[in-house]
């Protein structure tokens, strides 16, 4: 092919490593479930958010071996993930500064 | 280009293989553009016919032919079918399939078993569609909330459709962006890409990541209407302005994944024709992700008059100029190349010209509409269904027939009858124009779209658009009889019957099966036209 050669390497991840990453996204999922029944507020969903966030992360990081990847599969990763931001941010400006009518 | 040479005595055509298994199980990408080619054009003539109607209603003032129901279904799926099964698939799933392997140098795409997968998704998809027809919905392509949420019609199982189709679109832009990255011949840099292939790759980009956004959008308008939980609806503390915004986030970016892939067309088209380089290579190449990534910033520019907040209107109305940057490189590096070039007016040259003209029409009249006093009054009028089609019709589905015309005789390996073509041309292109260019003024009269009766005063514009129509459908029906008769009968096609210097070009017509007896060595770009030898 291109000029790709020199990415085609491929880590092997331990199982051990495997094990630990299941173990913290168990671990996590308890904490969501048990931050349900205690009540925070609007800070519930935050909590929720925080912790998903860091779930989907280290999945995408260790299952889907993002960690390994070379550069173009990062900002393929990232990418997204400013659009995400786009959509949310614009449309709550939209919904933030809409004049009520009563 | 190549320095490479292909050994004929082994030569056996890629559709040499009869069969109905040879079709609906092949991974062989020329097979699968075929597949989509036949598909797409099915439902551009469907949704053609349904056009027609609609034109044929307007006709006069008042509802005669068809009930104001009937009419609202009637462009439901006119619009619907055209969008999400001719034209978002349109040049990207058809000849973006036959062209990206050739172009690049490679014997397929990246993974041909999920390229024949996204193909069946896509038939999955107009399965349902079909199905929702035994009680068509009339809420318009756009299936704005709060009506479709409580329309008795069947949204839910269109949206399905719709639905399924967004996966054969993200997978075939997978596919995509990965055969460009990594199936490139040696020699084939970023920077001696055929600009097709830089169309095709933005384009791709645009389908891998927004389709997911109008997905989740219509599953949520699907639980809403079927859980009753309120994402979309006041009265359930929803809102449908929200529907709006997530929708326009896919289906703004979706019009350039449109029109990005014609623009790729006419970017090979012309310096073939006018036998000159390319004018601003590079620059082309970049105004298509330009245009990409602009293409996220702008989508509330449909949504001027919908209560969004004036803040918001404000910075997406400025963001929305920004779009006319990349497109404006685009029709000023075309008519450059044209400058001093030794222009031959074949048909698919007659297409490309008829693009630049009526697409600069479509893009100079969306500066109307992105302005935002003047959207106040031309929102939802005729205007926006005259710019709408200007850049739809004018653009892409003029890159479409410019395409199928171009590389016809590549694909099948036969030759169409080139008056014939011209003359087909010359009843679209005046048909075309005869049909929308009235539309302008009957918008800024102020007449709504959607309606199936009108006042009086619109009667001479609204019955000369219609009479446009039909000369638009004669000349289609002239273009889609030739080219099938070409098929037939037509003479055998050259291996190279423009001299163009692309790498598709270079192979016989129509491709072996592999595509290249041998992989080929890239030693420079494919617009060197006019060097001496």
């Amino acid at each position: 092919m291109s000029t790709h050669s020199h990415a085609e390497e491929h880590h092997i991840t331990s199982n051990k490593t495997y094990i630990v990453v299941w173990a913290a996204l168990m671990v996590m999922t308890a904490i969501t479930v048990y931050v349900s029944y205690i009540n925070f507020g609007t800070f519930n969903i935050v909590i929720a958010l925080v912790v998903a966030s860091i779930k989907a992360s280290i999945v995408a990081l260790y299952f889907m071996h993002l960690k390994f990847e070379d550069s173009i599969t990062w900002v393929f990763a990232l990418f997204p993930l400013s659009l995400l931001a786009l959509l949310i941010g614009m449309t709550i400006t939209d919904t933030f500064t809409r004049t009520i009518v009563p | 280009m190549a320095n490479h040479t292909i050994a004929h005595n082994v030569y056996v055509p890629f559709l040499e293989k009869k069969g109905i298994l040879s079709w609906i199980l092949t991974t062989d990408h020329k097979r699968i553009g075929i597949l989509y080619l036949i598909s797409i054009s099915f439902f551009f003539l469907v949704a053609g016919v349904f056009a027609l109607l609609l034109r044929y209603e307007l006709l006069t003032p008042a509802s005669d032919f068809v009930q104001p129901h009937t009419y609202n279904v009637l462009f439901t799926l006119h619009g619907s079918i055209m969008v999400f099964f001719f034209i978002v698939p349109g040049l990207a799933a058809s000849f973006g399939n036959f062209l990206i392997p050739l172009m690049i140098g490679a014997p397929d795409v990246a993974f041909p078993k999920l390229n024949l997968g996204s193909y069946w998704i896509y038939l999955l998809g107009t399965v349902i569609v079909l199905i929702a027809l035994a009680k068509p919905a009339d809420t318009g392509w756009t299936f704005y909330t709060p009506y479709s949420a409580t329309t008795d019609t069947d949204v839910v199982l269109i949206t399905l459709g719709v639905f399924v189709l967004g996966f054969s679109s993200i997978l075939t832009g997978l596919n995509f962006i990965v055969t460009i990255h990594k199936m490139r011949a040696p020699g084939m840099t970023w920077h001696r890409l055929p600009l097709f292939i830089w169309a095709s790759y933005a384009t791709a980009v645009l389908q891998l990541l927004a389709t997911p956004v109008v997905g989740i959008t219509l599953l949520l308008l699907i639980t809403e209407r079927t859980l009753g939980v309120g994402f979309f609806d006041p009265a359930k503390g929803g809102d449908p302005v929200l529907f709006q915004n997530f929708f326009w986030f896919y289906s703004h970016p979706a019009v350039y994944i449109m029109i990005i892939p014609a623009m790729g067309v006419i970017s090979e088209i012309i310096p073939v024709f006018a036998r000159k380089p390319i004018f601003g290579y590079k620059a082309i190449a970049y105004s298509s992700l330009g245009i990409a990534f602009i293409s996220f910033l702008v989508w509330a520019h449909h949504m001027f008059t919908s209560g969004i907040s004036d803040i918001a209107a404000t910075i997406f109305s400025f963001l929305t100029f920004l779009v006319a940057i990349p497109t404006a490189i685009k029709v000023f590096n075309w008519t450059a190349t044209l400058y001093k070039g030794s222009i031959h007016l074949h048909s698919a040259m007659l297409y490309a010209l008829a693009f630049v003209f009526l697409f600069t029409i479509g893009g100079l009249t969306g500066l109307f509409l992105g302005a935002l006093a003047a959207d106040i009054h031309l929102h939802d009028t005729y205007f926006v269904v005259a710019h709408m089609h200007y850049v739809m019709i004018g653009g892409t589905v003029m890159g479409f027939f410019g395409a199928l015309h171009f590389w016809y005789p590549k694909w099948f390996g036969r030759m169409f009858n080139e008056t014939v073509a011209k003359i087909a041309w010359f009843f679209i292109f005046i048909g075309f124009n005869v049909t929308f260019f009235p539309q302008f003024f009957l918008g800024v009269q102020g007449m709504p779209r959607r309606y199936a009766t009108y006042p009086a005063e619109f009667e001479s514009l609204m019955s000369l658009s219609t009479y446009g129509s039909w000369i638009l459908g004669a000349g289609i029906i002239i273009m889609t009889v030739n080219l099938i008769a070409g098929l037939i009968n037509g003479e055998k096609a050259p291996q190279n019957p423009y001299g163009s210097l692309s790498l598709e070009w270079q192979v016989p017509s129509p491709p072996p099966l592999e595509n290249f007896e041998e992989i080929p060595h890239v030693t420079d770009w494919s617009y060197g036209y006019g060097k001496k030898k």
